[in-house]
């Protein structure tokens, strides 16, 4: 193992997953100032960093480099270390050591995936994220007997993703020797199971519902973590590799629109917000699909500005859950009468996620829109235009409405504690300080820029949109009268379909089920003990080639676990 | 005290009226610079002129939402199951 590095320096990510594993043995009385230095040395060390910094470590055949400096990572790193830290003041009064810990380990990695100088460390920080946002969920399973299950669901889904990733690294090694992470196209194998794998974690199509089953489940500090780092480590990496990839725009704008309509048929608070961010996301996916210096430059912006006013809404979405132990928007309404602060910030991280002028959305989300009409793609940018207002209609009224107004629940629940409170006001003091100064962030956009974001018309015309959209959330009230539903997904194929039809075999079966599933784990046995003969330790690939065979073998053991699992053998 | 004292002001039935019209006052505010000012027609060489045109985003906004919202309840009648669906 050779390390080579300079001074002081080490990568930022460490920090807080160090931190994280260190948590747990602190003291009571240490551990909210720790939970609040760690990210904030994690920032310090984020912008210390210069191009000229590099530490490199040896591992089989190939060298990690997990200190790279990239004006793109250092963008997504800082806004990670800022959702750690708020988030973790929102979190210390009644998230559970191993909430916190996690999240903090999951932050870090994320920090981590933007350091990232080749493929390789970037998938094992991809793969601890996993492992520290599952966590994060299952923390909450004393509080919500659900969140075991959902847990498990959003494990098995982003094992399945890091598999997918993991088979197209190989492949893309195995074609082109390289590990660097560049700029690539969808045209080889090993690159569209690459894509697939980022994609997974995007929350694209099919396999989008995982936010959606998973997020609300945890605790109301949970979500808060949860919404920041996945789905945005993925925009990252597809910035990264595949800017003007066109098929996400077509992606994107699938998500963009199965956001709003999930969105608007859901009635769980957080949940509406999970789809929520499906729709955000997919707007940056449009942008690095259409790949021009104005739109990465407006999927990065996105990005920063959406993490700080999601993070705001499930602040405060959390903060209702817990001063009222109720998630449906079906028990809730008039909370404003005893829950100002709350209520205003809510309404303020609304605004911004609809981009109102003065708000972060307003002078980020634009670029993304501008950046299509600039490439003349007259289709993309009336889809988007419209998927703008659709954003006010779903999150931006709907969210504040339901739970803050509609009828008068009779429930007088006070505002959240001190440091909650505290969280969501510098959320949303962030929110506005952007929009007013929107200088602050394209100052360290990765392209210059050259972007006028309060023009007369420009004001003029986003008012008029959001606007009428809310004039017709009002006119329309009588068709979003909520009930007590679910909407289906993709995942009612794994969650109803199999497991049922398993179900029936089973009993209609009885006799033969025995035999055959003795046969099922034979087979699997007969085939892991060849693999083992030919990749394993003495095999015949593994003597000219350890490194391929050690990557084979990550690979497969991450398979068998999951259909293990799945099976419940 | 009387029962109405407790009732905020944005929930008695006699203010419901007037919250329609000072939406619909807003509303025709933010109509208004549409006799002063002319938008850009962003796709003026693809022969696209729809969104320069006066009120473009008012007549947009409020029906591609108003589609949005019909075409989830279509979807619902669908889609929507009761919530303890995945529950055993």
């Amino acid at each position: 193992m050779i390390i080579t590095m300079s001074s002081l320096i080490i990568p930022p990510g460490f920090i807080l997953i160090l931190g994280g594993l260190l948590l747990p043995l602190l003291s009571t009385r240490l551990k909210p100032a720790a939970a609040l230095l760690f990210p904030l040395l994690t920032l310090m060390m984020v912008w210390l960093i210069t191009p000229d910094h590099s530490l490199s470590v040896n591992f089989l055949d190939y060298e990690l480099a997990l200190l790279h400096y990239t004006p793109e990572g250092r963008i997504f790193a800082t806004v990670f270390c800022l959702a750690a830290g708020i988030g973790a003041l929102f979190a210390f009064k009644h998230a559970s050591t191993l909430e916190l810990s996690a999240a903090f380990v999951y932050a870090g990695s994320a920090v981590g995936v933007t350091f990232s100088g080749d493929l390789l460390s970037l998938f094992i920080f991809w793969e601890i994220m996993a492992i520290g946002s599952t966590l994060v969920i299952w923390a909450n399973s004393r509080a919500n007997p659900l969140a075991l299950g959902a847990s498990m669901r959003y494990l098995l889904v982003h094992l399945l993703g890091g598999v997918i990733l993991m088979i197209g690294i190989t492949a893309h090694i195995g074609a082109t020797g390289s590990t660097d992470i560049v700029a690539m196209k969808a045209d080889s194998l090993g690159t569209w199971l690459i894509l697939i794998g980022f994609l997974v974690n995007a929350g694209a199509p099919p396999l989008s519902s995982w936010i959606a089953d998973a997020y609300p489940e945890a605790s109301p500090s949970g979500t808060v973590f949860l919404s920041a780092f996945t789905t945005k480590t993925a925009v990252f990496a597809l910035l990264m590799c595949f800017p003007g990839e066109t098929v996400l725009i077509y992606v994107g704008l699938y998500m963009v629109f199965y956001g709003i309509i999930y969105a608007l048929l859901e009635n769980d608070m957080r949940r509406i917000l999970a789809y929520s961010i499906v729709n955000q996301v997919g707007f940056m996916l449009v942008a690095i699909g259409i790949g021009t210096e104005l739109a990465l430059n407006g999927a990065a912006a996105h990005a920063f500005a959406h993490i700080i006013y999601k993070g705001l809404l499930l602040m405060s979405a959390g903060s209702v859950l817990l001063m009222t132990g109720k998630r449906k928007c079906t028990d809730l309404g008039g909370l404003f009468q005893s829950m100002p602060n709350t209520a205003i910030n809510g309404i303020i991280g609304a605004l911004a996620i609809s981009a109102v002028p003065l708000t972060s959305g307003f002078v980020t989300k634009s670029l993304e829109t501008s950046a299509a009409a600039d490439a003349g793609l007259s289709v993309v940018w009336f889809l988007l235009v419209a998927a703008s207002a659709g954003v006010f209609l779903h999150a931006g009224i709907k969210f504040p409405w339901f739970v803050f107004f509609q009828k008068d629940s009779g429930l007088r629940p006070p505002d959240p504690p001190w440091n909650m409170r505290l969280a969501m006001n510098i959320m949303s003091g962030l929110c506005i300080v952007i929009g007013v100064v929107p200088a602050l962030i394209y100052g360290i956009l990765p392209y210059a820029l050259d972007y006028e974001p309060y023009t007369l018309d420009h004001v003029v015309t986003q008012l008029q949109l959001l606007l009428f959209a809310g004039f017709a959330f009002f006119v329309l009230l009588s068709l979003m009268k909520r009930t007590l539903t679910i909407s289906l997904d993709f995942d009612w194929f794994y969650r109803k379909l199999i497991p049922g039809l398993l179900a029936k075999i089973q009993i209609a079966y009885a006799a033969i089920m025995p035999p055959l599933t003795r046969f099922a784990k034979q087979f699997g046995k007969r085939r892991f003990d060849h693999l083992f003969e030919v990749h394993g330790p003495q095999g015949i690939f593994a003597r000219t080639w350890p490194s391929a065979s050690m990557v084979l073998w990550v690979a497969v053991l991450l398979a068998a676990s999951m259909i293990l699992y799945y099976l419940k053998l | 005290m009387s029962q109405e004292k407790h009732i905020h002001w944005l929930y008695r039935e006699e203010n419901r009226r007037k919250l329609w019209y000072i939406q619909i006052a807003i509303l025709a505010l933010a109509i208004l610079p549409e006799f002063f000012i002319h938008h850009h027609a962003y796709f003026a060489d693809q022969g696209i002129q729809l969104d320069s045109r006066a009120g473009f985003y008012a007549w947009y906004g409020f029906t591609t939402c108003a589609v949005m919202v019909i075409v989830a309840k279509l979807l619902g009648f669908i889609l929507k199951r009761n919530d303890d669906y995945y529950d055993e």
